[in-house]
């Protein structure tokens, strides 16, 4: 392990793309999630047709030929490229706020509808009754699905190297693996810790979350759930 | 019997050949009956009769199939508009309901609130009135309900007869004209019921709220009520004061079913 300090410094180069993705990925994927989610659920079959055929067309497809399509063929129809990160996380959004239509469609559905009757009662408007009562307590339960979405998204970060975006796995593979090739089993596994531990912070950031919000409901995050985001850590 | 003054002023409900079906399930069939403000009305009965349907109906957790309910002359189903009867929007809904509260056998508190937030939700967001206007009457009500002290608790720290007291104080927080009572003793303790009825019999005799109760409490129906309303099979089949209907029933039915309850 001689070169350790080269390896480490060459791949953390690469650790900006990766963050920046995964980040950026993650920001989109909430906001695509929630807007999904909640056309799922709409009163109108057209808003709900739209939103399926959304979730459909982008969880039933390749992630990398989605990117590729972006990539290399769009451009040719629109007539410019978009700058490389930005189709990234484009890509990385749309696709993982697909899965996360269905978290929150799933969490909302699970929120008892005594709760929304009681809402009712106090002549709450129809967006009230969502805002203020539906989704406070769905939010807990979307917290571990969600985790294990974004951990998800961290690792799908490693196909922007297709796309010659610098990230760690490019790093990895088109910088230190041509030159120090006899040591490609030791850059492959610095490789997946460095993944590891930023799936670590990931799972850490969002146990906090999910203690904040179960908190506000009153309960501690239960079994099933403390569970299941341990489990994804590791995964 | 309501009392003259009651019976002269116009209904606060009204039911009109009401139909409800789930499915092939008849609920209520031609269902007509009509309720003067401040009257108390109990409904009695076996599980499944319809009465808590009828509850469902009026806070417009139910659509009815047939026939028509209006509170103080508005139908919760339709409105006139340019001089025509045309169905009822968001907006005429939300007018109607406006007079009417409703308290559930699982009280239905928010969880993600504390029992302020619970108290002051509504007043604010649907009646406009200010923080502090709703905080002194979310603090006048827990007082009145004996919870002062519980204001900022979460409603899972209470017992289950404090979060039904609370439930009481938020569906009065919002002025309601009716009050439906959902079996609301049921889901408590045998301990803790006796002390929920008596709220309820001190918010009656004191305010001139109209209720309108389903209950398997048989002496509180009995000495909380103007009337009693017996239902069996989505019909009314006996419909007198208490008195009457506890000592005398007509109904071989209601006789039945009194000797089942009371003479436990």
């Amino acid at each position: 392990m001689d070169n350790l300090g080269t390896f480490l410094s060459v791949l953390s180069q690469g650790l900006p793309f990766t963050i920046i993705a995964t980040v950026g990925g993650i920001l989109l994927t909430i906001v695509l999630s929630f807007v999904a989610g909640l056309a799922l659920l709409s009163s109108s079959k057209t808003v709900r047709v739209i939103s399926r055929i959304y979730v459909e067309g982008l969880r039933g497809t390749s992630e990398v030929v989605q990117l590729f399509w972006i990539f290399f063929a769009l451009p040719v129809l629109v007539g410019f490229q978009i700058v490389p990160i930005w189709a990234g996380i484009l890509v990385l959004g749309l696709n993982h706020g697909a899965y996360g239509a269905e978290i929150v469609r799933g969490a909302v559905q699970s929120v008892p509808r005594a709760q929304v009757e009681g809402a009712i009662a106090l002549n709450l408007t129809p967006g009230q009754r969502m805002r203020r009562v539906v989704l406070p307590q769905a939010v807990v339960e979307m917290m571990p699905p969600f985790n294990n979405l974004f951990i998800q998204l961290l690792k799908s970060t490693s196909l922007l190297s297709f796309v010659s975006i610098n990230e760690i796995t490019r790093q990895a593979q088109q910088v230190l693996v041509p030159r120090f090739n006899p040591q490609a089993f030791e850059i492959f596994l610095l490789l997946l810790v460095m993944y590891l531990i930023l799936s670590l912070v990931i799972t850490a950031i969002m146990r906090t979350l999910e203690r904040v919000a179960a908190a506000r409901v009153g309960r501690r995050p239960s079994a099933r759930s403390r569970r299941q985001a341990t489990g994804a850590g590791v995964a | 019997m309501p009392s003259l003054d009651k019976t002269v002023a116009e209904p606060m409900i009204v039911f009109d050949g009401v139909e409800k079906r789930f499915g092939d399930n008849v609920v209520l069939s031609e269902l007509s009956f009509t309720v003067a403000p401040g009257e108390h009305v109990c409904l009695i009965g076996p599980s499944g009769s319809g009465k808590t349907t009828i509850l469902r109906l009026l806070m417009t957790l139910e659509k009815c199939d047939g026939g028509t309910i209006s509170v103080a002359g508005q139908s919760l189903s339709h409105m006139t508009h340019n001089g025509r009867r045309v169905p009822a929007d968001e907006k005429h809904v939300r007018d109607v309901r406006k007079r009417i509260g409703m308290v559930f056998q699982q009280f239905n508190l928010f969880p993600n609130m504390t029992v302020r937030g619970n108290l002051i939700e509504a007043p604010t967001r649907v009646l406009g009135m200010s923080k502090d206007e709703a905080n002194a009457r979310a603090t006048e009500l827990l007082d009145l309900v004996g919870l002062g002290d519980r204001i900022d608790s979460h409603p899972t720290q209470l017992s289950g007869g404090q979060q039904q007291r609370v439930a009481i104080a938020r569906a009065l927080a919002m002025r309601p004209d009716v009050l439906l009572l959902d079996e609301v003793t049921s889901a408590l303790d045998p301990e803790l019921v006796a002390g929920v009825l008596k709220l309820l019999r001190d918010i009656g005799s004191s305010t001139d709220i109209t209720f309108l109760c389903v209950t398997h409490e048989m002496g509180f129906a009995r000495d909380f009520s103007d009337r009693v309303m017996m239902f069996d099979g989505g019909r009314v089949i006996e419909d007198a004061a208490p008195e009457k209907l506890f000592t005398a029933p007509e109904h071989e039915r209601t006789q039945a079913f009194l000797h089942a309850v009371v003479d436990r």
